[in-house]
Parts: structure tokens; sequence; C-alpha cells
């Protein structure tokens, strides 16, 4: 089955704390009052120009491991394999914040706000994690309980953790992601900027599992699986 | 405190309105403009980088003050162009072809123009032979590349072949950097420098800008 879904930009919005992450501010560090002035003005301008959409589409196994393989570019060994075999729901999924928002960033560029423009970016970029985040709550939802209790939906996405981005190719031609106004250009890169992509895997908690000590984890900057290895282990050990 | 020192004290704090008043008033005082520009603007933004590196201030503290910085080098940039004042060198940046990020470069033309650099910004996608032909014509010693994906990583080598192959590896030095792109890379592709964040590219920008042709 293949879903279009639309959100209104509040229900997008990040957290302010994972905006301040993308700005290089730590967890514990009060802001200054003009650095949280302009977050303020940055989320006013994403809730302005946003149009949060999505696409989303079940997939079995079999599919998926087609357009996993895509063109060959995986590396040898990766937790995307590892996991999904063990999941009992996939789904592939496009999702963007719209060009809107990237108009706005270059704009504010051009006009000489630096700053605002880097916190719309970050503003940007975190409000398309949050719409994978938002659909994998939704597909968990769909599919054998919402996430907590032992259940667990996490997307996994081309360009991470070993997947090659050239995977973009057959993701978006499985779920032909033009309906929805987001295009690969020739590097594997989504147009509009802000879109995210990959597979929804649901399923007992504990597939999510694993140690970041891959060849290609050494290279990683964000290392992300971490928090989110660490956010979900926690519920699941008290039961 | 003088004028030029006020600037710098302004300029750290991010007020761009006061730097520009200040900037005009040096140079109703008759200061020269170049003095302005180093022992002020620039002075300013070597502070603000420090602080920076030291982790004292933060992103959107950097980029105020390079807001303040570009208000005040818009009265003094028209003036050092008269005077013929030399700058820190030239340097050439953009995303290499088929990559439309541009934060990270944006970020870095900004700290390279904070640090004295005429910054030619060539934006995104940008093919090779651009980046080579700017070089040449703007007379930079320097071509930064960025790259966010590992499908655009390639792109850099060419730019490198490129400038081999023309013949002007001794009078353009090739800097790399990106989220996926390591130290490791920039060797094996031949680049001669690679900036791990925009602070790390400034400063090797400067060493090579330094070396001799």
């Amino acid at each position: 089955m293949k879903q279009r879904i639309a959100w209104r930009p509040a229900d997008t919005l990040p957290d302010r704390r994972e905006v301040l992450l993308l700005q290089g501010i730590p967890d514990g560090v009060d802001p200054s009052p003009r650095i949280l002035s302009i977050v303020e003005s940055a989320t006013a301008l994403y809730l302005e120009a946003a149009e949060p959409r999505a696409l989303v589409a079940d997939i079995s196994q079999e599919a998926f491991a087609e357009v996993y393989r895509g063109e060959g570019g995986n590396a040898p060994v990766t937790p995307v394999e590892a996991i999904v075999p063990r999941a009992d729901a996939l789904a592939l999924y496009v999702a963007t914040v719209g060009a809107r928002v990237t108009d706005r960033i270059r704009t504010l560029f051009a006009q000489n706000e630096p700053a605002l423009a880097t916190m719309l970016d970050a503003v940007a970029s975190a409000a398309a994690d949050r719409l994978t985040h938002l659909l994998a709550v939704r597909h968990g939802a769909g599919t054998g309980g919402a996430n907590g209790r032992g259940r667990l939906t996490l997307g996994y996405s081309p360009g991470y953790c070993g997947w090659h981005v050239s995977g973009q190719r057959a993701l978006f031609a499985y779920l032909q992601a033009d309906a929805i106004g987001v295009t690969l250009n020739a590097s594997c890169l989504m147009d509009p900027l802000k879109s995210v992509s990959g597979v929804l895997a649901g399923g007992p908690a504990d597939i999510h599992r694993f140690v970041p000590g891959y060849e290609f984890c050494a290279e990683c900057r964000n290392k992300t699986c971490v928090s989110r290895i660490k956010a979900w282990s926690i519920p699941m050990s008290s039961g | 405190m003088s004028v030029v020192s006020e600037i710098a004290v302004s300029l750290q704090r991010g007020e761009d309105d006061q730097v520009a008043l200040l900037v005009q008033r040096a140079l109703d005082d008759g200061q020269d403009a170049a003095a302005i520009l180093q022992d002020g603007l620039v002075a300013g933004m070597g502070v603000v980088g420090e602080q920076f590196r030291e982790r004292e201030i933060f992103l959107p503290d950097v980029l105020l003050a390079a807001r303040a910085m570009y208000a005040g080098l818009a009265l003094l940039k028209p003036l050092l162009a008269k005077e013929g004042v030399p700058t820190s060198g030239t340097v050439v940046i953009g995303s290499v072809q088929g990559d439309l990020h541009d934060i990270g470069k944006n970020l870095v033309g900004i700290m390279l123009a904070g640090a004295g650099f005429d910054v030619i910004d060539l934006g995104s996608d940008v093919a090779p032979e651009r980046f080579v032909d700017a070089a040449c014509q703007h007379g930079a010693s320097v071509i930064g590349l960025s790259a966010l994906l590992t499908t655009t990583m390639p792109m850099m080598k060419n730019v490198v072949e490129l400038v081999r192959g023309r013949g002007l590896q001794d009078r353009i030095k090739v800097i790399v950097g990106g989220a996926p792109v390591s130290d490791a890379w920039a060797r094996q592709i031949g680049a001669d420098a690679y900036g791990y964040d925009a602070a790390s590219a400034v400063e090797r920008v400067r060493a090579l800008a330094r070396k001799p042709a």
C-alpha cells in the first residue's frame, strides 16, 4: 500500500535541543539570549515556508532485498542487512520539508544574514530528521503496535551505515517519489535538499541493536546510531 | 580606547550597525583603510575565531560577528581597491559538480573573508573547469572544494588532476572538505590540504597561501 502524507509545519518542528546541537551547542550549555532569539526567528521562518509531506509504501523482504542491492555499491557487511531480515514490517519512504525552506536559506545568505540562514538550515535539517521519526511512529502504530513495550520501528537510509547512496535510485524507482515533488540528481542528491528517504523497519526492538564497529563507522561523524540505541534501550530494560 | 579598537570589540559582539558607524567615523578621522581592516575587522575576527576554537562562543556568535565584519568591509572595500591594498590572498571556493549543499562551503567562505582573504564563491554544482578558470582569472593561490556526498567526492580528484594537467600545481593549491571527506582522502587524490571544519580550513589556507610558488 502506498500513502501520501502531509503535515502542518508546526507538527514537524524539532526540539530546540536538536537544533542547537546542529549548531555545535552541546547539552548543558545555556545559549545566550541573542542565540535564542535567532532560534525563534528561524523557527518562525520555518513555520512560514515549510511544506512537509511524505510518500510511504509497504515493501516485502524480497522486494527490499532487490532495492537494497541497488547498484552493488554497499559495504560488504552492514547493519541494515542484519536488521531488516529480522523485521516483520517494512516500508520505503521519502519525505521532505519542501523547497521553499531551502530557497529562504539561500536568500538569507545573499542578504548577509548568515547566522539566521544557518539556524534556519539547522531547523530544517532537524525537522527533516523528525519526519523520519514521525513516519516510524506512524508505521509502527499501524503494524503491530506503537514504539515501546519491546517493539520499535526505525528508519535506515542510503548513504549511511554502509548502504551506498546510489541505492537511492532503486528506492526512488520503487516509490516514484516525484509524486510529492522530490527528485534525484545524477549524484543521487535529493531535491529539495531538506529531504529524507530510506526504509522503515519495524519489529522487536532488539533487532535494531548493533555495535558501531564496522569499517565505515570510523569515517562517520554523526554517530546518531549510538544515541538511537541509547534512546530505546532505556524503556527496553524497564520492561 | 581607539576607534579601531572599538571596531574590533563591537565586531566581537556582532553589532553590525555599530561597526559600520565606527568604520565610517575612523575613515572620517582620516585613518587608513588598510589599518582599519587589519587592526579593526581582521583583528576582531581573529579574536572571534580563537574564542570559537576554544568553545567559548558558538557558531551563531561567529556568524553575527561575520555579519558585522561585512558591514564594515562594505565601506572599506572600494577604498582598499582604489589604494591597491593587498589582501591575505585570493581563494576560489565552491561545492563540486553534482553537489548542491552549500552551508559548509558558505561558512568556510565567511571565515576566510574574516581572515582577510578575497573569496570568490562559485556556489554549488561547480564543474572542474570553472574552478580552475576562476582561479586563473582572479589570481587565486588556493581552490577550496566542498562535497557532502560520497558520490560527489570523486569530482574533487578531477579538479586536482585538472590543476596538474594545466601545469598549475605550483601556483594553485587545492584544499578539500565536507562531511564524508577525510585527510586520507585528500592524500589519496593528491590534494594539498584537508579542512576538518571551517576554522581548520582557514588555518590550512593560510599555510597554503604562505607557501612560495
